[in-house]
């Protein structure tokens, strides 16, 4: 999957999970966790949807890798 | 003082402010200052983001005057200048044939945005009656939906005199840019001032009680009155809390290296739709030691304490939008960890789309709050009456644990409880927490 491929999978994701983050808005660096306020059921819900729309299915111990926006996307991009 | 930075908003757009209510807290070079409106009205829009520096006499936010306190709607709606060292005076309301009105009729149009001055009365000398106001309400073309845009975005229309709801968006979803915003002023110089947007939502309010979640229950209300209805109710129901309970509050860290070690081992086995949380364990552990203590697990009532045989537990959930709901996961004592996930994901989810049920509201016989999820290390809840108890789990992160003369590094957090004196005391209190504890050293077994 190309970064922009990604990027569309966690905008997605994350509209589902929460509609009022718009991506373009967010810094790259910002924490899913701390700064968009997800809290670990919205967390689940986010991989789990991002599972559903692409078939990365990110096991619990590269959740690290994953705690911002752009290690999101980073993520994706090289195992999708 | 020149310049003033925005470090917090006290009003969200929805929100009803009457002149004198503080809606920001202000950062100047001298002092951190709360700032009030010299405007009574519904705030539209913020203008201004919260970390903005901007002169003094900059728009912070625009409030839109209720046609019923300002007679006809011709009148626009000047932004509020809270900055501004000067406050200006507010202009008085043009004076008109007022139909007669009673004041209770009065508030309720005054609630809902109706202009009584338009309202042809039925009453008694054309006096304007609360089926009138209704009737208005309903003949009223329905509200357009809130134009998407940034602050930056609506600062500036605010400042050009362009209206937003005009301006084509370019942005994601049709949001409106700063962009576009110059383009529409470039096309339209002799814009005048702003319009006052839509009035406010038609609904009439959920009323402020304990079951005032409910703001669930009536998802017609729009949703900035619906956060301000709830933050209302939330306010009211805790301030009862806090003058007729009396609180005491113990705290005890968690060891949680037995239990989080074993849901990473099962959850790496398991697909992400059906793996746990850490705070389904502790809910799970919560529920179970509440059974054990029936001291916390009840309601008091006209002065007498009646304890539940059953343990629905209360799960606090904030809300995207702001404020809080608790909703019970009914019997959560007795559901198998893998059913307690799922119901609390359900249960979530639906409390965030305002579908809850009156039973899941009125239900709960203790509530947990998982603020910790969130990244706070401990909290205090206030409880939730006619509850007697309230548990707190803070996060959950690695610490140094020191245990027969070694010391390791374990997951742990803090577990707390807020209790009611009247019904329990510490060694009571203190003896759920240890249970909660002894129960997470085994996780299997939860």
């Amino acid at each position: 999957m190309n970064e922009q491929d990604a990027r569309a999978a966690v905008r997605a994701a994350l509209g589902k999970v929460a509609p009022e983050v718009e991506l373009d808005d967010v810094d790259g660096d910002a924490r899913l966790r701390q700064d968009l306020e997800l809290d670990s059921l919205d967390f689940l819900r986010l991989v789990e949807t991002i599972d559903e729309g692409t078939g990365v299915d990110i096991p619990e111990r590269d959740y690290p890798a994953v705690a911002t926006v752009n290690g999101l996307i980073s993520y994706l991009a090289a195992h999708g | 003082m020149e310049h003033g930075k925005i470090v917090e908003w006290l009003v969200k757009p929805g929100d009803y402010v009457r002149r004198g209510d503080l809606v920001a807290v202000v950062d100047t070079d001298k002092t951190v200052m709360d700032v009030e409106s010299f405007q009574e009205g519904v705030v539209a829009d913020l203008l201004v983001d919260i970390g903005e520096t901007v002169p003094v006499g900059t728009p912070l936010a625009r409030i839109t005057q209720t046609p019923a306190e300002v007679g006809p709607p011709s009148h626009e709606a000047p932004p509020a200048r809270p900055v501004a060292a000067e406050p200006e005076s507010v202009k008085a309301a043009p004076p008109r044939e007022a139909p007669p009105i009673a004041p209770p009729v009065r508030h309720l149009a005054h609630r809902l945005g109706v202009d009584t001055g338009r309202i042809h009365g039925t009453g008694k000398d054309g006096a304007v009656t609360r089926a009138d106001v209704e009737h208005a309400v309903a003949a009223r073309p329905p509200t357009a939906g809130r134009v998407r845009s940034s602050p930056r975005a609506r600062r500036l229309a605010a400042e050009l005199g362009v209206e937003l709801s005009a301006v084509p968006g370019t942005g994601p979803a049709g949001a409106v840019t700063v962009e576009d915003v110059q383009r529409s002023a470039a096309h339209h110089p002799e814009a005048g001032p702003p319009e006052s947007v839509a009035a406010p939502a038609a609904a009439e309010p959920a009323v402020a009680a304990p079951a005032a979640a409910p703001a669930a229950a009536e998802p017609a209300v729009a949703a900035p009155d619906r956060v301000a209805t709830l933050r209302r109710a939330i306010g009211a129901l805790m301030s009862r809390s806090k003058q007729t309970i009396p609180h005491y509050y113990l705290s005890t860290t968690l060891d949680l290296r037995a239990a989080v070690g074993w849901m990473q081992t099962v959850n790496a086995q398991r697909p992400v739709a059906s793996r746990l949380v850490p705070s389904a364990l502790l809910l799970k552990a919560a529920a179970l030691a509440a059974k054990d203590v029936p001291e916390v697990n009840g309601f008091y009532v006209d002065g007498a304490y009646r304890p539940s045989a059953a343990v629905h537990l209360g799960v606090a959930v904030a809300l995207r939008q702001g404020g809080l709901v608790a909703p019970a996961i009914h019997d959560a004592d007795t559901l198998a960890l893998d059913e307690l996930m799922e119901q609390l994901r359900d249960l979530v989810g639906r409390a965030r789309a305002g579908r809850l049920q009156r039973a899941e509201m009125a239900d709960p016989t203790i509530t947990v709050t998982n603020l910790g999820d969130l990244g706070v290390d401990s909290v205090y809840g206030v409880i939730y009456p006619p509850q007697v108890a309230m548990v707190g789990f803070g996060r959950v992160l690695e610490q140094p644990w020191a245990e027969n003369g070694m010391l390791g590094v374990r997951s742990a957090a803090i577990a707390t409880l807020s209790a009611d004196h009247r019904v329990s005391d510490g060694l009571r209190g203190g003896r759920f927490l240890a249970r909660i504890e002894e129960l997470l050293q085994k996780p299997d077994e939860l």
